[in-house]
Formats: C-alpha cells, structure tokens, sequence
C-alpha cells in the first residue's frame, strides 16, 4: 500500500454537525441539571442519547465506506488516533500535576515550612503536613476521611484485572492477525469481563469509601484528588470497554481481516493507554 | 473513490453546514472570525469609552469587568485562533500540495462546534446575575467561590472550544505530517507550514490541561472538591500554576502562525530567499519547547520560593534569543533586497518594529524585581496587546491581503489598502504606546476609574481606540469589495511570489486543489 494511490476525499456529510449539536445539547443539558432546573435532567439525558446515536450514525457510515479507503486514509487514521491519545495523556497530566503540586508543595506550606509560619500561625495552627490528609486545615468545612485508601485489598486485585486484560487483548490480536478467529472471540470476551470486572470492583470501592471511610469528593484535597484522579480513570475504562465491546460484536460479526483492522488497532491501543494511567495512579493515589 | 471532482462545488445551504473541502471550511472559520472581532471590538469600544474620563461616566463597574472578561476571551479564542485556523486550512493543503485537509469530516466538526461555544459564551451577558467578570485567566476564588452562576455555562464553553482545538490541531498535524507531495521534504515544507505543525502540537499538549483546570474549577464550585481551597488543603495559587500551564503556551499558539505568515510575505517583497530557513525552523521549535517552562512568569508576586523566582526568570529571558533570530531574519531578508511596499509587505514590516516593541516590553517584565513594579499596571496591557494585536493581529491582515487574490481571483483595492494600513498604525500606536506610561506611572489594569493624573493618557489611547475600531469596517469593505470583483489577479498573483499554492495553482484555486500530486523538486 503506496500513499499514492489516488487520493481519497470523503463526500460531505450531515454528521459533524449533527455531532457539534448534539455536544451542545448535552453540555447545556448538563449546565442545568448542576443548576437544578427541572428542565436540565431530560436535556442532559436527550443529548447524551443523542451523542450515542450520532455515534453509531457517523462510524457505521465509515465502517460503509471503509473497502473504499487506501493508504493514506489508513495512515491518517492511525496518526489521528495517537495524537488523540497524546491529548489525553495531557488531561491526566493536568489533575496528576494537582496532585504533586498539593502533596509537594501545598502540604509543607499549610504547615508552616519555607517562610509561611505565620500563615501557619495565624490562619490553621492545629493542621498537621501528612500525606494523606486526615485532619483538613478547616475540618468544619471540608471534613476529613477517617482513613485513608489502602492498596493492597481492591486496588492491587485491580491492577492485576487491567493488567491482565491489556495481555488478553494483546493475544486476541495476534489471533485476528493470524485468522483465528475462534481464538479471536473468545480471548475478545475474557478482555471485556475483566474489563468489566475492574469497573464493578471499582465501584464497590467507591461505596466503601462513602460509607464506612468516609471519603468523600469533600474531604479535602486528597478526597477531591483521589475521586478526580480514580473517577476519570473510571471514565475512560467505561469508554474503553464500550469500545472492547463494539469491537467484539464486529469480531463476531465478521469484520476485519488479517492485515486490515485499523478500529480493533485503535481500540487496544486506547485500552493499553487506560492501562498505563491506571499504573501511575496505583503508584501515586494509592501506593505512595 | 471520487475520479471527476472537476470543481463540481455542492449547492446551497449544505454546501457549508455539510462541508468536507478545506476551503469553504477556511472560510467559515475566516468570516467567524471577523464577526468575533467586531463583537469583541465592540466591547473595547464600551471599555474605551468608560475610560474617557476618570470617574463614573456609562456602565457599572461589574458591566465593566464582564466586558474585560469577555473581549480578553473572545479576541483569543474567537478571533486570532480561529483565524489562524482557517488560514491553516486554506494554505497548508495547497502549500504541501494535497487535495485536501486529511480528515474532512472532523475538521467540518471543528469549525461547527465554535459557534455553540461562542453562542453559549455570549448568551451569559443575558442570564440572571451577570456574566463571568473575573477576567480572561479566572483566577479562583473570584470564578470558584465568587464567580457568577453564568460561570459554569463559560466552563462547559471553554470545553467546547478545547475540543475543537485539539480536533482542529490533530487535523493539521495529520494533513502536514501525511498529505505532503511527493519530494516536499520537511526541510522543504513553507515556514507558515512549520510554524502551524509546532503549533499545533502545542494545542494538542495545552488544551487538555486547560480543560482539566476548567473541570476542577467546576468541581470545586459545584461537587465540594477543594483543589483551590486552602480551608479544605487546596491552594488557589495552584490554579495560576495550572493555568498558565496552558496559558504560556497559548500566547505562542497565538504568535506562531503569524511568525509563519510574516516568513512567506517579506522574500515576496524582498524578491530574495528567505534568511536563514533552518534556523528559522529551529527557532520556532525552541520557541515551543521553551514555552513550557516559562509559565510562572505570570506570577511573579503571588509567592513562589526564591528558586523558582530565579528559574522563571532566565528562562523567560531565554525565549528572548530564538525570537531575535527571527527578528534577525526577516530584516536580513530585506538587506539589500529589491523592495515594494505592497499593502501586505506594509503589514509586514510594521508587524516586525511593533512586534519587537512588545518583545522589548515583554523581556522588561521577565526581570522578577521590575515585574513587581509593573505587574497588573496598564503595562503589561501595553505589552499584549503589541504582541497581539501590532503582532498577531497585525500579521493576520497582512496574510489576508496577500492571499485573498489567490484566494477569490481578484486583486484587492491597493488604494483602500494603504489608506486602512496607514489608518490602523498610527491609530494602533496612540492607542497602545500611552498605555506604557500609564503603567509605569502605576494605574492598574481591569478598573473602570482611575486617579486624576492618569486622564490625558486615558484620552489619547481611547481616542486612538475609537480610530483604530472604526478603520476596520474599511478593512471590511475591502474584503467584500475583493470578493465580489475587481481587477484579475495572475497565477503567480506577485512578481516574487514562490511556493505551490502561487507557482502549480491557478487563481482563483480549484475547488480540491491538488487532484494529481504534484512533483516537488
Ligand atoms: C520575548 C518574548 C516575551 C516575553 C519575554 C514575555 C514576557 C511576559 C511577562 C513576564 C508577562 C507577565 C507580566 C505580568 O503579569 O506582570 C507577560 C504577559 C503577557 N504576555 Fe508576554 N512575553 C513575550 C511574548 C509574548 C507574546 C509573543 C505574546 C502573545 C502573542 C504574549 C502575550 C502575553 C499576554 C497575553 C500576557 C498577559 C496575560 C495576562 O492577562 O495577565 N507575550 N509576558
Ligand atoms: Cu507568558
């Protein structure tokens, strides 16, 4: 496959923009479900059904089109993709910044290190400089967990959950890859199960954490960086595993060949990325 | 596959909202743009005229500080990134010689989103209680604990806006780094190409990290999290950090691409080659790689441990040299070249006195201790708005004046050219260059009243200001006037014009411009 095999140029289409009001529709649904006006709930839930279908709508189309795709588009799509993925390592980057920043710096600071020790003094004398925090400098305001998160019990079980389903994913490529595609389903399956299953523990520890622990999204940063941090990890697993999932219907269906299936491609490749993220924040939120 | 894509253009109303051609995309984002900066103009007007006089004369102070906030934000993201955009999409496909942009459908997705966002943005003026009034950078607490309901409409607009930068960037990056011609080595590609590939990585980094300090703001006004929260272990400090994470890199998202344009108009005119290619292309690289550990810069008297005063300080300077070696270039460029003083060569070299003044400006407040003196005075309005406007702004002008014949087929009006060049330097000079005085003398910036002694200033920059606004309903009747008819331009458009877009294409340029790749020598 040259690059220079013709060039290939879509035909236009009503999606993008049925896609950018449909993306309207649910941050302004969203906007008002925050606000508490009766109306907010029904619009959030009208845009996001919307963003669903437009979805399955737009990438049908492609799936359509796809025999007719060469080289090049491939090549585009592939780039696209990675840069893609990049931006969201950038998002990651931005709430584990926070996180260092308040556990490097913030945390001495409030305890009077450096030259702060009137602030110290003057504002919260009691508060302490420990990581986690369990005693926030306005313990009235923002009341702290009375533990913190371990990480030996569901997170490390976690870890071994992704980690073992970036590998299961890995051999149900190099079954596609080599047509066996009995091999294929079924190792597509045992991915999205403990795909799943990394998301039903997960949620099991977030009621643990609201229950018994009191952890909360207000407790206090480690509250608001564990849930910011972990939540859009869960996040992205829920939109990974849709994508396992609709990448397993295909594989039963079908679709793919040995040397052409560039969305199966994309989908490990973002499934891989949750998976990275998912180690830093074992190390970082839960670990260290 | 499509084989006779002869220049059949869809018809009617879909031909837009449906697009997938690069050029009618350009367009919208060009007339998207346009409208922005008339409606963020117009709140400069309102900004000026308050100003006229010390003392209260025509809006409320909080009317006051919602016009600050949303100019600053409409004039960045609204009008200098969007234009930038379009011409991106305009130029880099013909420049590198492809058919099109890479992906036509989510670069349609891209321009479309901007109006919602901008939409959503606009309609806070109208809501109950006021619209965001904490400034371009909302800073927490003032858009956290004190900042208006209207406030999280603004959160999920930036949203909007970041997907549709990083959407437009992954685009551009795509196009440049898989569509080029066969031959058009990187080493090859035109500076504006260069300058939009570095900045659209930039994107790509930065927009992300923006949306994550829009969503922990929104967290932390809605969901009890206390990222800038001191009570609850938070420090609104960390805000500015994350912000000007983003923030930093953004100014030279928004000056790049005109460093780009300013390199393909002054050899046109100059009738050479341009100085210095590579180290142009390694000095727009360093730009970028320096732009990110700049960002403290911009905080300087919020409390940072000496070190980091230290650090911020010699790196900021540092980004001083690799703009110089633009500077450089561009006036070696001209030495000794034989010049005509076209209207987008005019821009041009206003763009390079008026830029460096804001360069200038720009080293003074990287100096830590003298920063403390000018930091949020009229100075550093003075600063940005030479860089932005003199610069960014400035460097937009002069792409549009230089392209448009290649773009609708007709010569623009030389005559009404000069007169809105000739018209907006001056202007643009009374109103910005009293502006450093005022901040050296020590008014603020973002108060609607002032001392006294600041008034003679004041009335110069808004009379400069109503001058400069008015001059660009000209510059709007020249476009239209061009568009609509006017003498033929060439192929080549200008006696010294290089690169594919003037030398392989006709004016005006084919529907899909390169349906053969062509050969790049
Ligand atoms: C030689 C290069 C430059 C240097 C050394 C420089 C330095 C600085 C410094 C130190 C500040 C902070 C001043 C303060 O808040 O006290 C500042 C502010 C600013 N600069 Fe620059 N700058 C440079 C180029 C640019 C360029 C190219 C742009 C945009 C195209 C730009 C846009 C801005 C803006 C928008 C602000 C104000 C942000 C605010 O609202 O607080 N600067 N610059
Ligand atoms: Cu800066």
């Amino acid at each position: 496959m040259s690059t220079n095999d013709g060039y290939y140029i879509p035909e236009p289409s009503k999606w993008p923009i049925i896609a950018s009001l449909t993306l309207f529709v649910t941050v302004f649904g969203a906007v008002n479900t925050i606000h508490g006006t009766s109306i907010g709930m029904p619009i959030l839930m009208i845009g996001l059904i919307s963003v669903l279908a437009m979805m399955y709508g737009w990438f049908s189309t492609v799936v359509a089109e796809s025999p007719s795709y060469n080289g090049q588009v491939d090549v585009s799509f592939r780039m696209g993709m990675m840069w893609f993925i990049l931006s969201e390592v950038m998002f990651f980057a931005a709430f584990f910044g926070a996180l260092f920043y308040a556990r490097v710096l913030v945390m001495p600071w409030l305890g009077g290190a450096g030259n702060n020790a009137m602030t110290h003094e003057v504002l919260w004398p009691a508060f302490e400089a420990v990581w986690p925090v369990l005693a926030n400098p306005d313990n009235a305001k923002f009341v702290a967990p009375k533990e913190a998160m371990g990480a030996w019990g569901l997170p490390a079980i976690n870890t071994l959950l992704l980690l073992t389903s970036s590998v299961t994913l890995t051999i149900a490529h190099h079954a596609l890859r080599k047509g066996e595609r009995s091999k294929l389903n079924l190792w597509m399956i045992v991915t999205l199960v403990l795909g799943v299953s990394f998301l039903v523990l997960q949620v099991m520890e977030y009621v643990h954490a609201y229950g018994e622990m009191g952890l909360t999204l207000a407790s206090g940063i480690y509250g608001s960086t564990f849930f910011m941090l972990t939540g859009f990890h869960g996040f992205h697993v829920t939109i990974g595993g849709i994508m396992i999932a609709v990448m397993l219907v295909r594989c039963l269906k079908g679709h793919f060949t040995a040397d052409n299936h560039f969305a199966f491609e994309a989908a490990a490749w973002y499934w891989h990325f949750v998976d990275v993220v998912w180690l830093g924040l074992f190390i970082f939120v839960y670990i260290l | 596959m499509s084989e006779d894509h002869h220049d059949h253009k869809p018809t009617g109303i879909g031909r837009w909202l449906f697009s997938t051609n690069h050029k009618d995309i350009g367009t919208m984002y060009l007339w998207f743009s346009f409208i922005m900066l008339f409606i963020g103009g117009g709140m400069a007007m309102i900004i000026r005229a308050e100003l006229y006089q010390p003392g209260m004369q025509l809006v409320e102070p909080d009317f006051f500080n919602q016009m600050t906030t949303l100019h600053g934000l409409i004039m960045v993201f609204g009008v200098i990134m969007p234009a930038f955009v379009g011409f991106a999409n305009w130029l880099v496909p013909m420049m590198i010689g492809a058919p099109d942009m890479a992906l036509p459908r989510m670069n349609n997705m891209s321009f479309w989103i901007l109006p919602f966002a901008f939409g959503t943005l606009i309609s806070t003026l109208f809501m109950e209680g006021s619209a965001p009034n904490f400034g371009w950078t909302f800073y927490a607490p003032l858009s956290t604990t004190y900042g208006p309901a209207s406030t999280d409409y603004f959160i999920f607009g930036v949203h909007l806006m970041g997907i549709s930068s990083i959407m437009g960037s992954i685009n551009v990056i795509v196009t440049i780094l898989n569509m080029r011609a066969p031959g058009m080595t990187l080493m090859k590609m035109p500076i504006f190409v260069w300058t939009w590939l570095i900045t659209a990585f930039l994107l790509i980094a930065v927009m992300p990290v923006l949306a994550g300090v829009v969503t922990m703001m929104l967290t932390d006004r809605n969901f009890g999290t206390s990222f800038f929260e001191a009570s609850g272990g938070g420090d609104p400090v960390m805000f500015q950090h994350v912000f000007w994470f983003f923030g930093h890199p953004e100014v030279y998202i928004m000056i790049l691409p005109s460093f780009g344009i300013i390199s393909q108009i002054i050899p046109t005119f100059a009738r050479k080659k341009l100085f210095g290619y590579s180290s142009m292309v390694y000095a727009t690289a360093s730009i970028a790689i320096l732009s990110f550990i700049v960002w403290a810069h911009h905080m300087y008297t919020v409390g940072m441990p000496l070190a980091g005063e230290l650090f911020f300080m010699l790196a900021t300077m540092l980004i001083a040299v690799p703009t110089g070696v633009k500077v450089f270039n561009w006036t070696a460029t001209m030495w000794k070249g034989s010049l005509t003083f076209e209207t987008p060569m005019l821009f041009s070299v206003a763009f390079i006195i008026l830029f460096t003044i804001g360069g200038f400006s720009g080293l003074m407040m990287s100096i830590t201790p003298i920063d403390f003196q000018y930091h949020d005075t009229y100075f550093i309005v003075a600063h940005f708005h030479y860089v932005l406007v003199t610069g960014a702004l400035f460097a937009i002008f002069a792409g549009a004046y230089y392209w448009l014949p290649k773009w609708t087929g007709n010569m623009y009006d030389e005559t009404l050219g000069k007169v809105h060049f000739w018209i907006s330097l001056v202007s643009v000079n009374v109103l910005f260059f009293p502006m450093h005085f005022l901040g050296l003398a020590g008014m603020p910036r973002r108060i609607p009243d002032y001392a006294l002694q600041f008034t003679d200033f004041n009335q110069m920059a808004s009379i400069g200001a109503f001058v400069f606004g008015g001059i660009q309903l000209l510059f709007l009747f020249i476009v239209i006037k061009c568009i609509r008819g006017g003498e033929k331009a060439t192929d080549r458009v200008w006696e010294g014009a290089e690169g594919l877009e003037f030398e392989q294409l006709p004016s005006p340029a084919p529907f899909h411009s390169f349906t053969d790749a062509p050969q790049v020598k």
